[in-house]
């Protein structure tokens, strides 16, 4: 194991601000993010890419962090749920999960408003079929979905008319 | 938490320097592109490479122009306007959006054989003893096989093969170029005739086919095909002027249906003709009791299946039963 | 509650839960989301058997592994745990025995996760393997190797009989008697957060465990026992549970071991189990057959019923005593049933204890119970409908068993849900393949008794003012997701006139919170609910004594409303919430109150009359529409309606979202999950494994896969329950996979009398139709079990008192109530 360093430094673009950070080489952008920057809002459920709870945003496209080398993550952007936050406010995604049933334990929270984030970036306007593919991949345990659905339809409402 | 072992990390710029590595390495070396197949196969303990050669760097895989390099992610093959039908429906089928996002083209026509006996933990799977595939010697699939049935669970690949595509490797020695059906063994083991120090580098995609795949699956994401059919037809007016059918996950290898083609040359395309060919195509599906769902069923089902893509093939509208069952509708 | 105040503020309205902004920032933290500085990581070894004797650990060379600070072993833990004082059966570790692959044997704490993984692989584990019981029917079989050395005999953990009245005697009198065969497979919480425990020593040198429980006071009890340590020295501190179901109600093997590492090492110790573990931790629905005999007269009233049921209870006792109950107690809460009979048996299993899974013990029998009632209106020509309509429990009834049915909205969820899902044009009217199907139940809001014998409340609550303004509530109730927090706000808030805003609500913490039981039998809106109504109650009468004479009325006349204190009759004149608690402070001192809630005593005397009865039954009635496609047997459910008996919604959205979330789990369980085990070929392999645990095998719905809900909350205040609210959060599971069965056979003709109900199954059903045999798929044999004398009780109506009695005759003596 001669060849293997113990540590690798690099620096990742973490929320908009340079993140250097040193961690051992065989740890995912998961593992980096919740133990070595302290950012715990990323959740997981498997480890192994099967629920969407680790999902993040990697140069603006939901990613599972559970599958992603933190060793190919320098330079590169990426997006967590302690990010989406507008200052004091809350994102209106964040706004509509709280308010419309959307997040019951909150476990898989993170990870679907990571996921609906970008998909409303791509898509200001989604269907109710639209938002259901795009959230597929995140499953839930608590709410059956529907209030996810429907806090993001109400969200993608607020967005689009802030930006008018 | 479910963590990879210690390896070593390299990152090569080329295709010729990452072939350079993996020759040099040897067979303790792996490629690793999206990782959303290696990754968790290693934290389970069914690989576990001393040297990780990554082709995330690898510029020259990512490029789309007259062929699909090996490292386009399966979102970028899906976005892509001139992606035909089946290999689109394919792709846009496999996993998850996020996984989709990760996972390459190249990942996913190398992917690992898979079987319920094999895709475990390692503490799992010393509770069988393990099995033929890794660190065991009996197939608890088939108690008397000398050969491992682990099924070969790619979307993309029997797309391909109904596609007539065609494979680039590159070796130390160099280029060749094979058709995608016989990039497979029929040996759940080494499922690849690939040479480990080559690398996929392209895909050709023949542009004169008028294709579809249908995956059958448990549920409307994540679940890998329990059985795949891709049908691919060139048209001479509403005669059948060729046809190339294949079926995924139904043996150890994607595989082609040359007497379900050849059948439906010259054929119109009447609901008899559909159900024979279905026939002809089911009558190949072997299903081994490995996978998700009634082994029987999965048996069962398969003309079904058959008989649901020639049909949208000759212009029916099948989106309502895309949606009931695999709940993907073609865009 | 107050006269004076009619209208209410804060319950009934759509509201942002008050840990919502937490939730949805990323900021809750879960008990995987802590560490502390010097923390240590701990792992678990695991059996690889079924079943085993273990003859030697050694852990020497683990213990000399790079970065292991201690390995323990069963030999650390002597002291046996149990959730319930019946089944004390499970050991940390393993000592001598295991009994499922997965049984923890050992534990190793290092200076990282991945340091402890390598030294997993060195421990050395002699074991002599033993004949595995592979399932109920196996271990009736095969009384030797005995799992356990306790239990009825054999390998039978529990054996019970209780007759209601002459059950023979009832369906004898009637016109004729449906017997039918179910069987409903295991399947488990699968909640999305992985259990995970941190302990540590405190500044004052006592135990902390912050862990993902969601009964941290039956946990706090069991530490003391296990570790030999006064309860006053640990502190148990429920962390937020990313989902319960149930799977995080018995005290588990990690939580031990990081507690005596930490005590041992002083050093803080952290657990996260791995998914494959957390379904090995399981304690998830039973695998259950059922026989079931129901006398029905031509008019189609119901004579009587005798179920039997036989649980597969898997390796330890877990809350099976309990389980075993519900198979039986609950069913004859829905119907009038003039007599009533079970015999239930769960057997020892080498498998993951099965345990309480959201309606715990209870779907099973009601699959049977809808799916029967669904053939024998078929049978006599009634509208499924009509026939529930017609045997009804009526509010205030007791049954034939004693369980007091209080107030009760099932007719008008009935009649809501046929109507919303145009029941009377769709029933046999649809199209060929598609079809729709009905089915009703009940849950308890709280079990009546503790699961160890006390006389002490079941929830306490304790209610600080200061002169800010600020409420602070504490209680020892969890939230795990179902809206706890929310609930006790939203009391606390109403009662004393304020919003949800200016009360904090601290729970789950065993150093600072009363006792509550936890969060599990549906019980915290009504327990910790009313305990909190009533120390609030007591504070608003501390608040209006002190000012009554500055706003010149008597204190009964004064109104808490919107943050305002005002006199009834002067609603001009008054002051704010927090000018009346500084008036209070000033003239009473530091303000605070308590309350406590226990259940009213059940009527039932006989002994095991203490499972089943509840302050308050909620009641829901379901209607699925199914599409079946008759070539391949695919299932497609289109939509589903719910209409739920909740008392009153203290907060709209997430009575919804827990009904909608109910509904969901309930599909799920009705078309795919299941817990289920390949015992490899006997002659070459000992093994006994879990099919699926992880995520991807073991299938649960996907938002694609989710139909559309449509709910009705029918809302008729409950005089037992806080603001008249019942439970919401187990009930709306329950009919769903009995509707989706009943739907199928609407469709397509064929009966599944199976869950799960998968494609395969329904096209077998179909090619036995049409080869002109019976179209039904399930069991077609009940074995021959062993059920004792039951335990006969005379029902009210036949001049019973709620003791046991002689059949025929005079009374046998009292006995105590569990
Ligand atoms: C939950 C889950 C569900 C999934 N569902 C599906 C599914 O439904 N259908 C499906 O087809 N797949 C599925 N997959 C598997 C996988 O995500 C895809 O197949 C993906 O396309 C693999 O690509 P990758 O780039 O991530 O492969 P990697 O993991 O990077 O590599 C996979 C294998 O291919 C080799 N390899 C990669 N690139 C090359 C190359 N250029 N030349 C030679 N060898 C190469 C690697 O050495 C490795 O052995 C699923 C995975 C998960 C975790
Ligand atoms: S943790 Fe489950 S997908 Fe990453
Ligand atoms: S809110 Fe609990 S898992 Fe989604």
């Amino acid at each position: 194991m001669a060849a293997i360093p113990e540590r690798v430094h690099l620096t990742m673009q973490v929320n908009g601000e340079a993140a250097p950070v040193s961690f051992a080489p065989y740890k995912t952008l998961l593992e980096v993010l919740r133990e070595d920057l302290g950012l715990t809002g990323t959740k997981h459920g498997c480890e192994l890419g099967e629920c969407g709870a680790c999902t993040v945003l990697v140069d603006g496209q939901p990613v599972l962090s559970c599958l992603a080398l933190a060793l190919e993550c320098g330079g590169r952007a990426i997006e967590t749920i302690e990010g989406v936050q507008r200052g004091p406010e809350l994102h209106p995604l964040q706004a509509a999960f709280a308010d419309c049933g959307g997040s019951q334990c909150g476990y898989c929270t993170p990870g679907v408003i990571m996921t609906a984030k970008a998909l409303l970036a791509r898509n200001p306007a989604p269907t109710r079929d639209e938002i259901r593919e795009a959230t597929a991949g995140n499953l839930c345990r608590c709410t059956g979905y529907q209030q996810i659905t429907e806090a993001i339809e109400s969200a993608a409402t607020l967005l689009r008319a802030e930006r008018t | 938490m479910l963590r990879l072992p210690w390896f070593e990390y390299r990152s090569p710029r080329s295709v010729a320097e990452a072939v350079k590595i993996l020759a040099g390495e040897g067979p303790q070396a792996m490629l690793v592109a999206g990782g959303t197949d290696l990754l968790p196969n290693m934290k389970r303990r069914h690989q576990s490479p001393k040297v990780l050669v990554s082709l995330r760097a690898v510029d020259e895989l990512r490029k789309l122009n007259g062929s699909y390099g090996a490292g386009l992610t399966l979102a970028e093959v899906v976005a892509h306007p001139g992606t035909p039908g089946a290999l689109r429906h394919a792709a846009a089928q496999v996993a998850t959006a996020q996984i989709r996002n990760m996972g390459t083209l190249g990942g996913n026509l190398c992917l690992d054989t898979r079987c319920t006996y094999y895709n475990q933990t390692e503490e799992w799977r010393k509770a069988i003893d393990y099995c033929l595939k890794k660190d065991g010697s009996v197939c608890w699939v088939a108690t008397a096989s000398k050969r491992c049935v682990a099924v070969s669970s790619t979307d993309t690949a029997p797309a391909l093969i109904a596609l007539d595509a065609k494979v680039t490797l590159v070796g130390p020695g160099g280029e060749r170029e094979i058709p995608v059906e016989s990039l497979y063994n029929n040996d759940g083991i080494d499922y690849l005739s690939r040479k480990p120090d080559e690398v996929l580098s392209a895909i050709v995609i023949p542009s004169s086919w008028k294709s579809v795949y249908w995956k059958l699956r448990r549920r409307g994401s994540f679940d890998f095909p329990l059985l795949g059919v891709a049908a691919a037809l060139k048209m001479d007016g509403d005669v059948v002027a060729d046809a190339r059918i294949a079926l995924g996950a139904v043996a150890s290898r994607p595989f082609r249906i040359e007497k379900a083609g050849e059948f439906l040359k010259g054929k119109r395309l009447t609901d008899e003709v559909i159900a024979e060919a279905a026939t002809l195509v089911a009558n190949r599906a072997k299903p081994m009791d490995n996978t998700d769902m009634d082994l029987y069923w999965r048996k069962e089902v398969a003309d079904d299946f058959a008989g649901y893509a020639l049909k949208e093939l000759r212009g029916d509208d099948m989106g309502a039963i895309r949606l009931r069952t695999a709940r993907y509708l073609p865009g | 509650m107050n006269e004076t105040k009619k209208r209410l503020d804060v319950i009934g309205k759509p509201r942002r839960r008050v840990d919502g902004r937490a939730k949805v920032t990323g900021q809750l933290r879960f008990a995987d989301d802590l560490a502390l500085p010097r923390m240590l990581h701990a792992k678990l070894l695991r059996s690889p058997h079924p079943h085993a004797i273990v003859e030697s650990v050694d852990a020497e060379k683990a213990r000399r592994h790079p970065g292991v600070k201690l390995v323990l072993t069963g030999q650390d833990f002597p002291v046996p745990f149990g959730i319930m004082p019946v089944s004390v059966d499970e050991y940390p570790l393993a000592r001598e025995r295991v009994r499922y692959v997965g049984d923890p044997v050992a534990a190793v704490i290092a200076s990282d996760e991945q340091s402890a993984v390598e030294a997993l692989a060195l421990i050395e584990v002699r074991y002599k393997a033993l004949r595995p019981v592979c399932g109920p029917q196996d271990g009736l079989e095969h009384p030797e190797p005995r799992i356990h050395d306790y239990g009825e005999q054999g390998n039978i953990h529990r054996n019970q009989a209780y007759e209601f009245g002459d059950v023979d005697e009832a369906l004898r009198n009637a016109d004729f008697v449906a017997e039918d065969l179910f069987f409903y497979e295991g399947n488990t919480h699968l909640p999305m957060e992985q259990q995970a425990s941190l302990a540590f020593l405190d500044q004052d040198g006592k135990l902390q465990i912050s862990s993902s429980t969601q009964n941290p006071h039956y946990l706090h009890r069991q530490l003391s026992r296990v570790l030999q340590v006064p309860e006053s020295r640990i502190r148990v501190v429920a962390t937020p549970n990313g989902g319960g179901f149930g799977g995080k109600c018995d005290p588990g093997g990690h939580e031990f071991v990081v507690s005596k590492a930490a005590l041992v090492l002083g050093r803080p110790v952290k657990i996260g189990l791995t998914r494959e573990e957390v379904f090995y931790v399981h304690r998830g629905r039973h695998p259950v057959l059922m026989k079931m005999k129901t006398g029905v007269t031509k008019e189609g009233k119901l004579t009587g019923m005798h179920l039997q049921t036989l649980l597969d209870g898997g390796g330890y006792g877990s809350h099976g005593p309990a389980s075993t109950f519900y198979t039986g107690v609950l069913t004859p809460v829905t119907y009038h049933y003039p007599r009533f009979k079970f015999e239930a048996c769960r057997v020892f299993t080498n498998k993951p204890a099965c345990g309480p899974k959201r309606g715990h013990g209870t779907p099973q029998p009601r699959f049977g119970q809808e799916v029967q009632l669904d053939k024998i209106a078929e049978r006599l020509g009634m509208d499924p409908l009509e026939l529930r309509l017609k045997n009804l429990t009526k509010a205030g009834d007791l049954t034939a068993s004693w369980l007091r049915v209080g107030s009760t909205g099932l007719e008008d969820c009935l009649r809501k849900v046929a109507e919303i899902s145009d029941w009377k044009g769709k029933r046999g009217k649809l199209p060929q393949g598609r079809g729709v199907g009905l089915a009703c139940s009940t849950y308890m809001s709280g079990a009546g008794v503790a699961i160890y014998w006390n006389k002490m409340p079941h929830s306490g609550v304790q209610v600080l003012l200061d002169r800010s303004g600020t409420v602070v509530v504490y209680c020892g109730a969890t939230e795990i997701g179902q809206g706890s927090d929310d609930v006790l706000a939203a009391i606390v808030a109403e009662t004393l006139g304020v919003d949800t805003g200016s009360v904090r609500v601290v729970t789950g913490d065993t150093g600072i919170t009363p006792v509550d039981l936890g969060s599990y039998s549906s019980r915290v809106t009504i327990m910790a609910g009313n305990a909190a109504v009533q120390a609030a109650e007591r504070l608003r009468a501390s608040l209006a004594a002190a000012v009554c004479e500055t706003l010149g009325t008597l204190p009964d006349r004064v109104v808490f409303s919107q943050g305002k204190v005002f006199a009834a009759d002067n609603t001009g004149a008054g002051m704010s919430f927090v000018e009346a608690v500084t008036m209070a402070e000033a003239q009473l001192g530091t303000l605070s109150a308590v309350g406590s809630y226990s259940p009213p005593k059940p009527p039932g005397r006989y002994k095991g009359a203490g499972v089943g009865p509840s302050p308050a039954y909620s009641f829901s009635a379901c209607v699925v529409e199914a599409e079946v496609d008759e070539r391949t047997g695919w299932i497609h459910v289109p939509k589903i309606w719910m209409a739920h008996d909740i008392g009153r919604a203290l907060n709209p959205v997430l009575a919804r979202g827990q009904v909608i979330g109910g509904v969901y789990m309930g599909l799920s369980e009705a078309l795919m999950e299941e817990q289920s085990f390949r015992r490899l070929p006997e002659k070459l392999s000992g093994a006994l494994v879990h099919r699926a645990p992880s995520m991807l095998d073991y299938k649960s719905l996907t938002a694609l896969d989710m139909p559309e809900v449509e709910v009705a909350l029918i809302e008729d205040p409950d005089p037992n329950c806080p603001y008249g609210a019942k439970e919401v959060g187990q009930g709306p599971l329950l009919p769903v996979m009995p509707a989706l069965a009943n739907a199928i056979f609407d469709a397509v003709g064929v009966r599944i009398d199976e869950i799960p109900i998968t494609p395969d199954k329904v096209l077998r059903a179909l090619e036995a139709k049409a080869e002109g045999k019976a179209p039904r798929v399930g069991p077609d044999s009940y074995p021959s079990v062993p059920y004792p004398e039951p335990t006969f009780v005379l029902p009210p109506w036949e001049g019973g008192d709620g003791n046991e009695s002689r059949k025929g005759g005079e009374k046998r003596a009292a006995a105590a109530v569990v």
